[in-house]
């Protein structure tokens, strides 16, 4: 199993959801949070002093999938985030040692 | 009257989110509590000792008696208003209002005029110094400014007095509070962090429905010092309206060419640095003069609150740069532009044929400031032996306020906020 993380512009957050789901990924985890890579921040102006705020905000979409799905997962989050400005994010794969569900105590890829 | 002294406490609050919204999320109560508290301990002061003090039967142009200690004698009939007690040397003012109308008018004046000052040492002070500082600060500096202008002292219209003109508190209120800020930023020093470290408004919604409540209140906060429902009311509610508009621009246009954009806290700094100037002119000078102020004075504050890095202290909330630099600014255009033609009771300013008037702005400038600067210094070290220091510890600075000083959180929108009962 595997986690499939990837950090995308906040607006296009409506359809990376639909292309999980049309790649048949049911559910996800989304956390709002900020960051940076190439992308730069913005310049706030506060009475007569400026600041460079570096920090942009992003979205990050959590999801699980069996190994043989990563890439078609990876590919759907791909095509949905991509804006091809700079700052359209990136996907983590990460490895996952176990999964349970809390409501039945299924594990493994019967909870996913 | 009534209703423009409920105009003038609607502005404390007022003030509280103006203040509120522009500081760190951590600190926004400590500072809005600030304001709100003084609503409480200043009224109270008032009716035992602080009216009587800046209104009471003059006692060598300085202070006034104890007379109305306790609103003793202070009545409910209209017309039986004297300032300088009740007295031979009284002078009959606002003879269509009850004494004790007038009474509580002042009254919401003595209270915004220290909330004024807190904006300058913003998420520093410990509440509990600045408790007692407030309650000293109300007695021994505000009634007394507040004796030499309106109530019959060495200041004000009377005989033998200087004679400088101050319509609705341009000295008592906002040179007062500026130059007292001035004492409390050099004597507690900058916030730990600061100039390097962004601080950022955390509600720039919130500061904006602070400034606008507060322009909303100036209108009884000057139109109301005409002690009447008559022209002169009329008058100075109109130069506000024109000054405060003014002013806006006077921000908007050299912060949009420096800057690349016009910005809200910007516009509402702007018009709160016309409020201020136009205060000590509203009754006295002509619609075109308040254009001419309010201009000059959302420019000159922009200018000087830009300027503020060069000067090396942490005005946090600019409280020097808008009330202190305002309220010069409007005594001494006062001086200018005011005419009897608006107001018979008055002077003529320089315009009008009277350059000595300007003369007279600039002394009472002058006595207030150092009066207030000196006094609040003074009082700030009192204070400081007293509890054992102004500020609140290092550790306590960047837990923030709200935690430290007063046990809350300002915001919990995670559902319920966790936590449970001990």
């Amino acid at each position: 199993m595997k986690m499939i993380s990837a950090i995308i512009k906040p607006f296009k957050l409506e359809e990376v959801k639909e292309a999980l789901r049309t790649a048949g990924i049911q559910g996800m985890t989304v956390i709002e949070t900020r960051g940076f890579g190439r992308q730069r921040g913005h310049t706030e102006v506060y009475r007569g002093a400026e600041y460079q705020v570096d920090f942009v905000p992003k979205v990050k979409v959590e999801v699980l999938c069996d190994d043989d799905q990563v890439s078609q997962v990876v590919e759907a989050v791909m095509t949905a985030a991509r804006t091809g400005k700079i700052g359209d994010g990136k996907i983590f794969v990460l490895p996952v040692d176990q999964v349970y569900r809390i409501r039945t105590g299924e594990m493994g890829t019967d909870a996913i | 009257m009534l209703a423009s002294a409920a105009l003038v406490m609607f502005m404390t609050p007022g003030l509280a989110f103006f203040y509120g919204g522009l500081v760190r999320t951590k600190n926004v109560l400590g500072t809005i509590m600030q304001s709100f508290f003084a609503l409480s301990l200043v009224s109270v002061i008032w009716v035992v000792i602080g009216y009587t003090l800046a209104f009471g039967t003059d006692i060598g142009g300085f202070i006034g008696g104890l007379d109305f200690a306790f609103l003793k004698g202070v009545g409910a009939t209209p017309g039986e208003m004297f300032v300088n007690g009740a007295g031979e040397d009284a002078v009959a003012i606002a003879p269509t209002i009850p004494h004790s109308t007038f009474m509580v008018y002042q009254m919401m004046f003595a209270i915004i005029t220290p909330a004024l000052i807190t904006g300058a040492i913003a998420e520093r002070m410990k509440f509990k110094a600045y408790v007692i500082f407030l309650g000293l600060w109300s007695i021994l500096i505000y009634s007394p400014v507040a004796h030499w202008v309106f109530g019959g002292g060495f200041l004000g219209l009377w005989d033998g007095s200087v004679g400088a003109l101050d319509f609705a508190g341009g000295t008592v209120v906002h040179i007062n509070a500026g130059a007292a800020a001035l004492a409390a930023i050099i004597y507690m020093g900058k916030r730990k962090g600061y100039p390097q470290e962004a601080m950022r408004p955390h509600n720039v919604p919130i500061v904006i429905l602070g400034a606008a409540i507060l322009w909303f209140g100036w209108f009884g906060f000057n139109g109301g010092s005409a002690l009447g429902a008559n022209g002169l009311a009329s008058a100075a509610f109109i130069n506000t309206q024109i000054a405060t508009a003014a002013a806006v621009l006077g921000w908007l246009i050299p912060e949009w060419s420096k800057h690349g954009a016009p910005t809200t806290v910007g516009a509402a700094t702007g018009a709160v640095a016309g409020l201020v100037a136009i205060t000590p002119a509203a009754g006295y000078v002509e619609p075109y003069a308040a254009l001419i102020i309010g201009l000059a004075a959302g420019l000159v504050c922009y200018l000087f609150v830009s300027l503020k890095p060069r000067f090396g202290y942490d005005d946090s909330l600019d409280v020097v740069g808008v009330h202190l630099v305002g309220g010069v600014l409007g005594a001494i255009l006062t001086g200018v532009f005011a005419t009897t033609a608006i107001n018979s009771a008055a002077a003529d300013g320089l315009v009008a044929g009277n350059a000595a008037l300007v003369m007279d702005q600039i002394i009472a400038v002058a006595v207030t400031l150092v009066f207030s600067l000196v006094g609040s210094f003074i009082l700030l070290f009192i204070v400081d032996k007293l509890v054992g220091g102004l500020r609140v510890t290092e550790d306590e600075e960047l837990t923030g306020l709200d935690l430290s000083q007063h046990a809350e959180v300002g915001y919990s929108f995670a559902e319920g906020g966790g936590g449970h009962a001990r």
